[in-house]
């Protein structure tokens, strides 16, 4: 019975598979895989992904090959006498040694992929991201510019009825951070209240936002990356924990530069003070920006 | 005074030369290892399927977007109280109740070495829980921080944190006595002959099993009281506007946290080890590398733990550190992997219940192993971390590893313990069941990590609903899989074919030289053992 | 079985082992909460959480880097249960290591009523936290403002000529919070 079941859930699964990679084609995420990403950080750790799936997938042939064949082979109702021998020193030590090898093939690359992640240096462009429960404030260092982004009112309104109603259900916000492709930008976060994460897959990295202390990671998303990126906290922060996603705007430099012009316009229009005084740290969004992404 | 001790003399002179006593009193008062072993057992049972109801409520929930069934904050209660019911209510009891049925009869000696603190180290478990459980009925509802308790956010919690602190020094207590009940039965009680070399690998697993818990539980008391009294008493331990640091109790907790999870596996080691060779009818390869790798597994999981942190902003040097350690641990562990298939390997094997329990979990435990390399990659980690890839990671080490070695130890000793053979057919129809219910369960979890799933969410993004829906639905079929368990059980409780004393034709060691079911007391004259009984 | 010697030899053992092992419990749950001392020391050798160090005046150089210069930026949060405005005069500095800078933030009380808030500091990368120091800050003491009282609050600060030559941006950083003593 086990056999058969086992093929009529395997036929089942893969049937439905197939269902989930043509989701893929309409929706952003890869189904199966971690994405590539935007970023040269998203690419390292997407490779190095694959190089140690890879080389668990060999190891884990070679093993359970081993044990299958053992399994076939060595069965009682095939007659066969059980061997005595119960260790082999040599054996032993080749079986330790080889995994210490591989390990240090994989240590290397991943090394190289964590010094150049936690570089931080030479950022063009810094923004503050401070996560409060349960929305994310932006506030560009440089700029003055000082965003909101809270979940979008369609995905909020679907959650208890019709999801299929909200687009990018709860993975779209009503002001998405902005962000130049082809600079590096730093971000230095924070939070509020308790512990959040930001997280966008296809930008490769995250970072946990600890009330009280500041940490800091970069993306520089790729010259011709430009697009829109979603992601979600990713440290459980309470109730809506789910409910606080991200999205991330990639302009290209002078689709960028507009979008700083015009928030910086508006802000001055809005509230008529200059940077560097006390009315730039509390800013609010004016309610035309509240546009849903 | 006199009569007092009269009484006490009479007690004891009853408990060496009799059976148990009547009634239900004797399970309170109990001092005899298997009774305690039993009642152990059947507590961890009963957790597990409570444990296992809160699972299928939240497997219910994510069946599709949006909210159906529990409202987030519910959700979340259930995820915190499913985890610490299930760590600490099922598998690290279940293992406790092996520990106490086993050791005694497997290293010749009478009983456990305290059989009092025994005895009180079972029953503060049924108040820990249940003052655990009480939160869920207590305005503010149960903790719903996640069992990791991070602060600041299970300071927002109510008195349902108090609760929580309380039973987990309970629960810590309770591990502690067990733990060094084990240690002195071990290291005191062998029968002559049998030393530590010649000690069965089950043994030397709790043995090591033992230490972790009493090096790692008190950590995770002093974590949690000061949680109480940041919580209620104005201290600021893990407040930054006090001067404190909220990072700091996460190491403080996986300091803990880590040997924790090697607690819930080294015993399954320990089974596993005793199981291949029965079935195989050949001596475990390499018993001593495999006891140096287990106690290298234990040493390492002491300087691994902030692998669980690395998104939190540790120094460049911090996170290489804990990197090359973690990837350590993939050492000892492929030992023990190979040494196992080496067991097999001209072997002459035959898969009843217990063999297949056993086969699987190798399997499906080094495929837990694989991510757990994969996610102490620390530049990849950073995408994997606090996704549903963890989710999937830490259920195929818990599930198909630490809890499918329960089934297959129980499935061996159940003869033993009851004296009937189970029912071969719905143990393999059990064993069937679960495994291909399990994978359906746990592995598209990998797909949704990768593909963008945060874990600890109680709606997603519509593009995770397939693999959600497959995952819920084995989900369910696991759950439903376990009632044959429970009826296998009680039917080899209730009777069924006598056991014969070896019960399995390749076993060696003493349980095996016992009757089936083994007297109330045993080894009151402790046997000798010689070097080719222990090894052969 | 009070007659035989060596089982009642063997539960004094088992006493005696039991009571040594608790001891070990013992002193493992000291040992957590010893970590929370230890955690203080490592953080200020390795800068491991960011806190920033404190300088002697008498203690400083005298001389500095005129030849390297380090961005040091200027950064502002208000917890949200104190309705206060904050924030720094100047959002960045060129500086030299070894050489003493002032600058300061400006505060605001936006309320009716006296408030004392308490500001904690951290500067990213994490690692160059200890080499970050200053000799006066408003973070060393809780500050109390009135309703509707702006005050400048001044930092005045020192970068340390062993800063890593990696780092060539700081980030200080200050959070305001509601201190616990307003009751």
């Amino acid at each position: 019975m086990g056999a058969t079941t086992k093929r009529r859930l395997a036929s089942a699964a893969l049937a439905i598979g197939a269902l989930a990679a043509s989701a893929t084609a309409r929706a952003g995420y890869d189904q199966l895989n971690l994405p590539v990403g935007v970023t040269p950080i998203s690419q390292t750790a997407y490779d190095l992904h694959m190089l140690i799936t890879w080389i668990c997938v060999i190891i884990g042939v070679a093993v359970f090959g081993v044990m299958f064949l053992s399994i076939y082979l060595h069965r009682k109702s095939r007659g066969v006498t059980p061997a005595k021998f119960h260790h082999s020193t040599a054996a032993e030590i080749i079986w330790t040694i080889i995994p210490c090898v591989i390990l240090v093939g994989m240590a290397y690359p991943a090394t190289k992929g964590l010094i150049a992640m936690e570089d931080t240096s030479e950022a063009e462009v810094t923004i503050k991201v401070t996560g409060y429960q349960w929305k994310w404030k932006y506030e560009y260092v440089e700029d003055g510019i000082t965003l909101w982004s809270n979940l979008d009112p369609t995905s909020r309104a679907a959650i208890h009825g019709d999801v299929s109603a909200a687009e990018n259900y709860l993975l779209s916000v009503d002001q998405p951070l902005v962000l130049p492709v082809g600079k590096k930008v730093r971000l230095l976060i924070t939070s509020d209240d308790v512990i959040h994460a930001w997280w966008v897959p296809q930008l490769g990295m995250k970072k946990d936002a600890i009330p009280g202390f500041v940490n800091e990671m970069w993306i520089r998303i790729d010259d011709d990356k430009a697009g829109i990126y979603r992601g979600q906290c990713a440290e459980l922060c309470g109730k809506d924990h789910g409910f606080m996603p991200i999205v991330v705007d990639a302009r290209a430099a002078d689709g960028y530069a507009a979008w700083v012009t015009e928030r910086q316009a508006a802000k001055t229009a809005a509230a008529p003070a200059t940077a560097g005084t006390l009315a730039q740290a509390t800013a609010q969004p004016t309610p035309a920006a509240r546009a849903a992404f | 005074m006199s009569s007092h001790t009269a009484h006490d003399e009479h007690h004891a002179h009853d408990d060496h030369h009799h059976g148990p006593e009547p009634g239900l009193m004797r399970w309170v008062y109990t001092t005899n290892h298997k009774d305690i072993g039993t009642l152990y057992m059947l507590f961890a049972l009963l957790m597990f399927f409570v444990g296992g109801a809160l699972a299928m409520g939240i497997r219910a929930e994510l069946f599709q977007p949006g909210i159906q069934i529990l409202e987030p904050e519910l959700f979340n209660q259930f995820t915190t109280m499913h985890a610490l019911i299930m760590v600490f209510g099922a598998v690290m009891p279940a293992w406790v109740g092996f520990a106490n049925w086993q050791i005694p009869i497997m290293i010749g000696a009478p009983d456990m070495a305290l059989p009092r603190m025994n005895n009180w180290s079972f029953w503060i478990l049924p108040f820990a829980f249940t003052m655990l459980g009480m939160t869920f009925f207590i305005p503010g509802g149960a903790p719903a921080a996640g069992w990791t308790m991070y602060p600041p956010l299970v300071l927002q919690g109510g008195w349902n944190l108090a609760f929580m602190v309380f039973a987990v020094h309970l629960m810590g207590m309770s591990s502690i006595m067990g733990a060094i009940n084990v240690i002195v039965t071990i290291l005191n009680m062998r029968a002559p002959g049998m030393t530590l070399l010649r000690m069965p690998l089950f043994i030397w697993t709790w043995l090591i099993t033992a230490f972790l818990l009493i090096a790692a539980m008190p950590v995770l008391a002093g974590a949690v009281t000061m949680l109480l009294t940041d919580r209620f008493f104005g201290t600021s331990f893990f407040n930054a506007a006090g001067g404190g640091d909220p990072v700091m109790f996460q190491h403080v907790f996986w300091f803990f946290g880590h040997p924790e999870v090697y607690i819930m596996i080294l015993p399954a080691f320990g089974v596993v080890s005793q199981i291949i060779p029965t079935f195989a009818r050949k001596p475990l390869f390499g018993y001593e590398s495999m006891v140096y790798a287990t106690a290298s597994i234990a040493f390492l999981s002491f300087i691994v733990w902030a692998h669980h942190m690395f998104t939190v902003g540790m120094p460049l040097t911090g996170e290489l550190f804990f990197m090359f350690t973690t990837m350590l641990i993939a050492v000892p562990t492929g030992v023990k992997v190979f040494n196992w298939v080496a067991t097999m390997w001209r072997g002459a094997m035959t898969f009843e219940t217990p063999m297949l329990f056993a086969l699987a979990f190798v399997i499906l435990f080094t495929i837990g192993g694989f991510s757990g390399l994969m996610l102490a990659i620390a530049p990849v980690d950073f995408q994997y971390h606090d996704t549903y890839f963890v989710v999937a990671h830490f259920h195929y080490v818990l599930v198909p590893g630490a809890v499918f070695a329960l089934f297959a130890g129980a499935y061996y000793w159940l003869p033993k313990w009851t004296g009937h053979m189970y029912d071969e057919k719905l143990g393999q129809w059990h064993f069937w069941l679960s495994t291909i219910s399990v994978n359906v369960l746990f592995f598209p979890q990998h797909f949704l990590g990768l593909a963008g799933m945060p874990r600890r969410i109680p709606d997603y993004a519509v593009q995770f609903a397939d693999w959600n829906r497959i995952s819920s639905l084995g989900g369910f079929a696991f759950g439903l899989s376990q009632l044959i368990f429970v009826y296998v059980v009680y039917k080899a409780i209730k009777g069924g074919e006598k056991a014969t004393d070896r019960v399995w034709e390749g076993a060696h060691g003493l349980e095996w030289t016992l009757s089936s079911p083994p007297p109330y007391h045993s080894f009151n004259t402790p046997p000798k053992v010689t070097e080719a009984e222990a090894h052969s | 079985m009070s007659g035989d010697a060596s089982n009642t030899g063997r539960r004094t053992d088992n006493r005696r082992s039991a009571l040594r092992l608790a001891a070990v419990a013992l002193a493992m749950f000291g040992f957590g909460w010893a970590l929370i001392p230890l955690y203080d020391v490592i953080c200020e050798i390795t800068g491991l959480d960011g806190r920033t160090g404190v300088a002697q005046a008498a203690s400083l150089p005298t001389q500095f880097d005129a030849d390297r210069t380090v961005t040091v930026q200027f950064v502002a949060n208000v917890n949200s249960a104190l309705s206060w405005d904050f924030a720094p005069a100047v959002i960045s500095m060129q500086v030299h290591p070894g050489k003493l800078y002032d600058t300061h933030y400006l505060a605001r009380n936006r309320t009716a009523a006296a408030i004392v808030g308490r500001a904690v500091p951290n500067v990213a990368p994490n690692v160059a936290a200890r080499y970050f120091n200053k000799t006066e800050c408003f973070c060393f003491s809780e500050q109390s403002l009135a309703a509707g009282e702006q005050r400048e609050m001044p930092v005045r600060f020192v970068v340390s000529r062993d800063l890593p030559p990696e780092v060539k941006v700081l980030t200080l950083s200050y959070t305001f919070y509601r201190a616990p003593e307003n009751g």
